[in-house]
């Protein structure tokens, strides 16, 4: 053990090689320093993730069961945050809302940017494949706030170019964001819009990890073009579709910048989501126990999918 | 790079080159239908913020602004304190962008070459730490900010922001892929493990903090979240919070006003997004196991 902590530079590799590491004999002074050291460039970020990321989630795993408004001393009154909050029908639509708002923008992320990585992918001009690329990825790099402020003039009912587009084609004006329907519609759209480029970019890697010689192989069997697809590219890129699928549901479950910006979660509760409710009961109504407890639930249920996807693809996912 | 179907092609009868001439040409379609659809929203707020504001609700959308106007940028100038924004954002995404390369640097290397008791599981613990969704920490966050008096603050933005378990995670990837015989030779020639890492292991490393520095640039320059909870004042507002307010002061007033303050908003991450392109997606799909 002491051996370990005073080699500092040691090869965690060569154990074998730290006698002749040890040569030069590191005076009483440096080995002391040697002791410490590690911990001298881990500080800032332990002591930050302490402070800002390990004492908060306790905190607010406490928080929840108490009262308070922050004006007045907090009060303990046990589980009726979590009561009262699974009983706020505000709270279970939105709940509701963000649960069918992952599972559709979610398929509609991975589907698009699946069927665009492999056109992208298969016989191009390079430099195609790089506009494509670049093009699909340019959205991620914009801000929600302002990518929603833009969107929500395009979509306005009487001048926005959504509808004038679909005048073109004969569809009446639709009323996007004044109608439940028509703003979920939206807030699916504009997030899917900005963030398909992200699992685009994880299939692209998928993709290029494929050898070639697999595909030779399923040529010369005999399957062509979507049969292709489907035996060859669908099972091996399942390990970056598990990778692809956690990573967006975990995004989107935590949705806020598009609905806040583009509709404040209206009409009604329509777009109202987990994460608005969050912030609403804490910073509008100041009722930071339920606030908590509403995230405690949302952290849960994070947790819970993200188990289950993993178990689940223990039976679907194929590596090579 | 090889092209998947490349080499499939070659070994494909005469015969159907034609037929897949015409599919690849079809690929091309569909695919230039995606980039219109994705760049055409974009251009459509550049071209219309570009139109004089009168004219900027007219239908059909022109999408090549004919009579290029800057009137609706002075208006943004007048209407926001546009410099103010753009200072604070810039403040705050600098300061962060170079806390979290130094932190990170510093805690990468710790992890990846030297030696101490609980290192595999104090990594665990700050891998873990991905994992928990930033709304959930938000309220703690907020009363201890407010307790130390910075609420309000751009500093609230700032100190929190900076330990990243993504970017340390990136580090220490980066370091491992640096060999250990450096640090070995370095301890030959007498030099400290503080000077090791300052002059061996820390230059070797700028390409790694690039990627850190870029995707911090680009989170927080675009952060809606925090700052909306942090800042109460008007003078401490961010880009998008500024934009955002606009937007609600215009109420029915012109689209290209507010269109060319979202324009302004984009150039930084512009200028980020061509020149550290391949940094940003080797940063976004780092650790995906791709």
């Amino acid at each position: 053990m002491s051996t370990a902590t005073s080699t500092p530079t040691g090869t965690g590799k060569q154990p074998g090689r730290q006698a002749t590491h040890k040569h030069s004999q590191p005076s009483k002074r440096g080995r002391v320093q040697q002791r410490w050291l590690p911990w001298a460039f881990l500080a800032p970020t332990i002591v930050g993730m302490g402070i800002f990321t390990l004492l908060p989630i306790v905190a607010s795993l406490a928080l929840a069961f108490f009262r308070w408004d922050i004006i007045s001393a907090p009060t303990f009154v046990g589980f009726d945050n979590f009561a009262e909050v699974v009983q706020d029908p505000t709270v279970r639509v939105s709940f509701l809302n963000t649960i069918v708002f992952v599972i559709v923008a979610v398929a509609l992320q991975l589907g698009l940017a699946l069927g665009l990585a492999i056109m992208v992918q298969e016989k191009l001009p390079s430099w195609l494949r790089v506009f494509f690329r670049s093009a699909f990825f340019f959205p991620l790099i914009l801000s929600a706030a302002s990518v929603s402020i833009f969107m929500r003039y395009l979509f306005n009912e009487q001048f926005g170019v959504v509808n004038w587009l679909l005048s073109l084609v004969g569809v009446p004006a639709v009323p996007w964001l004044t109608t439940p329907g028509g703003s979920a519609a939206v807030v699916i759209l504009v997030y899917v819009w900005q963030n398909f480029g992200f699992s685009f970019l994880l299939f692209i890697g998928g993709l290029a990890s494929i050898p070639v010689e697999t595909y030779e192989a399923a040529s010369i069997d005999g399957a062509t073009g979507w049969r292709k697809h489907f035996y060859v590219t669908l099972p091996l890129l399942s390990p970056t579709t598990l990778v692809a699928s956690v990573m967006a549901i975990i995004n989107a479950l935590q949705v806020f910048d598009q609905p806040y910006v583009l509709t404040r979660g209206g009409p009604g509760d329509s777009t109202r989501t987990a994460v608005m409710v969050i912030f609403e009961s804490a910073f509008q109504r100041l009722e930071f126990g339920q606030a908590s407890a509403i995230g405690v639930i949302l952290t849960l249920i994070i947790m819970a999918i993200t188990a289950a996807q993993f178990r689940l693809s223990k039976r679907f996912v194929f590596y090579q | 790079m090889t092209l998947i179907s490349e080499r499939v092609e070659t070994t494909a009868p005469v015969a159907t080159r034609r037929k897949r001439d015409w599919s690849v040409a079809g690929r091309i379609a569909a695919l230039l239908i995606a980039a219109v659809f994705v760049l055409g929203p974009v251009l459509w707020t550049l071209s219309t913020s570009l139109r004089p504001p009168s004219e900027s609700f007219k239908l059909p959308p022109a999408f090549l602004p004919l009579n290029p106007d800057l009137a609706s940028y002075q208006q943004v100038f007048k209407q926001l304190n546009i410099v103010g924004l753009v200072l604070n954002s810039a403040l705050v995404t600098g300061l962060i962008a170079v806390g979290q390369m130094l932190t990170a640097a510093l805690a990468g290397y710790a992890f990846a070459h030297l030696r101490f008791r609980g290192r595999g599981a104090l990594f665990s613990i700050v891998l873990a730490t991905m994992m928990v969704p930033a709304q959930v920490t938000i309220v703690p966050v907020f009363m201890l900010i407010r307790g130390v008096g910075l609420s309000d603050t751009l500093l609230a933005l700032i100190i929190p922001a900076i330990p990243t378990a993504f970017g340390t995670f990136l580090m220490r990837q980066y370091f491992l892929g640096l060999p250990s015989e450096l640090a070995e030779a370095a301890a030959i020639d007498g030099a400290s493990p503080w000077r090791t890492f300052r002059s061996v292991y820390a230059p070797l490393a700028v390409p790694g903090l690039a990627i850190v520095g870029i995707l911090a640039f680009n989170f927080h320059w675009n952060e809606f979240f925090r700052p909306l909870i942090m800042t109460i004042s008007e003078q401490n507002f961010t880009l998008p919070l500024g934009l955002v307010s606009l937007q609600g002061n215009l109420g029915t007033g012109s689209i290209s006003v507010v269109l060319a303050g979202v324009v302004l908003s984009m150039i930084p991450a512009l200028v980020v997004f061509m020149f550290g392109q391949r940094a940003l997606q080797d940063g976004l799909t780092a650790g995906t196991g791709k």
